[in-house]
């Protein structure tokens, strides 16, 4: 294939991975890497390299409008950071030391917990009262979001500890794989720290480019970042996530969010049987 | 913390003016990077239209591409791939200096705790980067 034709095809494929993800709120970032080995024959680390491109491209593209809704905190997210951050140069490390077969089979099995994760998120919720923990005032991480009424909502965090720590898995995934790894951030704290869901979600987006930037430096060091190659994917996926992020409309995204759903499933397990035949 | 206003105050400095000032530097950074990204990245396809490429097998980018100090050297002579590989190296400067941001943020608003949370973080991205330079 010609570099021309090669390029086209590319932005095209990352604008709709950056459009389904901003539009169903799990990221192009995930499914950009399996579309770049699988459909494209790319070299995983070559993937890996512009997909991490990609992924500070639309945290800090998505930043001023997530901003503007008063909800992410500051506080919270560069607390989390210290782990997010760490976590991530470990996952670099780690990357340049585990055969891509490996990769490949690591990545099937992520992609499948999300999408088990997302399927789980459309399912149950629900709100249960909690002793509060005296250190989510001490570490000054307690804070307040708009209720929408023109008040504001306080609230505060809890399980520090244990999120801290699944906040350095989520970074070491970030760095191995060259991903946001939005999903496990949430459910860090969401889940782990009880953090509200709106909180979680826009502080989130701010903590993905910074984490994705502690190991971009490796990457780029390392040569996996091929300009070729990281210029239609990081312009893809930014331009379709920007699209998305205005197309959002709530009608209609719990169907798309299926659809999406079903194909991270099937990309998963497509990766695992790759990196298991030794085709990647 | 802001706690009776929803509109950001101008003259105070609080954590959610801060934000504001945060959202802005990261989107004017994506949007310079971009910009350096596209103008490079048309130049390159054009030098290299009509060649054939592979990704498939892995060969690690030439040197001068991965060290900063090089790579501005080419950028200078209009090199296309060096032209790419600084937007790049924009893009990662952008979420770095909103943590540099975040140090000044915290210092006005006095909070200690959160200078040396911030500044541990900055310090955990500089030794990524100049480790790897």
């Amino acid at each position: 294939m010609h570099l021309e034709l090669f390029t086209a095809l590319v932005f095209v494929g990352s604008l709709i991975a950056g459009l389904l993800g901003a539009l169903t709120g799990l990221g192009g970032g995930v499914v950009l890497v399996p579309l770049l080995t699988i459909l494209f024959h790319v070299d995983i680390r070559y993937a890996i390299g512009a997909s991490l491109v990609s992924v500070i491209a639309t945290s800090s593209g998505a930043a001023a409008a997530y901003v503007r809704e008063g909800y992410s905190s500051v506080r919270i997210g560069m607390f989390l950071e210290m782990a997010t951050t760490v976590g991530a140069i470990f996952g670099a490390f780690l990357a340049g030391r585990v055969p891509t077969r490996a990769l490949a089979i690591i990545f099937g099995a992520v992609l499948i917990y999300s999408a088990w994760l997302s399927w789980q998120q459309s399912r149950n919720k629900h709100e249960v009262h909690h002793a509060e923990n005296p250190w989510s005032d001490r570490l000054r991480l307690s804070g307040s979001y708009p209720d929408g009424r023109g008040g504001e909502q306080p609230y505060k965090v809890d399980r520090i500890s244990a999120g801290f720590t699944t906040m350095f898995g989520a970074g070491t995934l970030s760095g191995l794989l060259g991903i946001g790894s939005g999903a496990v951030k949430v459910l860090a704290m969401d889940q782990v720290m009880r953090i509200p869901f709106k909180v979680s979600t826009t502080t989130s987006n701010f903590m993905i480019g910074v984490t994705a930037a502690a190991s971009a430096g490796i990457y780029l060091h390392r040569g996996y970042v091929d300009p070729g190659l990281a210029f239609p994917v990081m312009l893809g996926v930014l331009a379709g996530s920007l699209i998305g992020a205005r197309l959002l409309v709530r009608a209609g995204v719990a169907s798309l969010r299926m659809i999406f759903t079903i194909v991270i499933l099937a990309l998963g397990v497509e990766m695992i049987v790759n990196g298991w035949m030794g085709k990647i | 913390m802001s706690e009776q206003t929803n509109k950001p105050n101008p003259r105070r400095f609080d954590d959610e003016r801060m934000e504001h000032i945060m959202g802005r530097l990261l989107q004017v950074g994506v949007l310079v990077a971009s910009a350096v990204v596209l103008f490079g990245g048309v130049l390159y396809v054009h030098a290299h239209a009509a060649s054939p490429m592979d990704y498939r097998t892995f060969a690690s980018e030439p040197s001068a591409l991965r060290h900063p100090a090089q790579l501005f050297r080419l950028v200078a002579r209009g090199d296309a791939a060096a032209i790419v590989q600084l937007g790049i190296l924009l893009l990662i400067a952008t979420p770095i200096a909103r943590v540099v941001f975040a140090v000044i943020g915290f210092a006005i608003e006095r909070d200690r705790l959160y200078v040396a949370v911030s500044l541990i973080v900055l310090a955990v991205l500089l030794a990524s980067l100049l480790h790897s330079s």
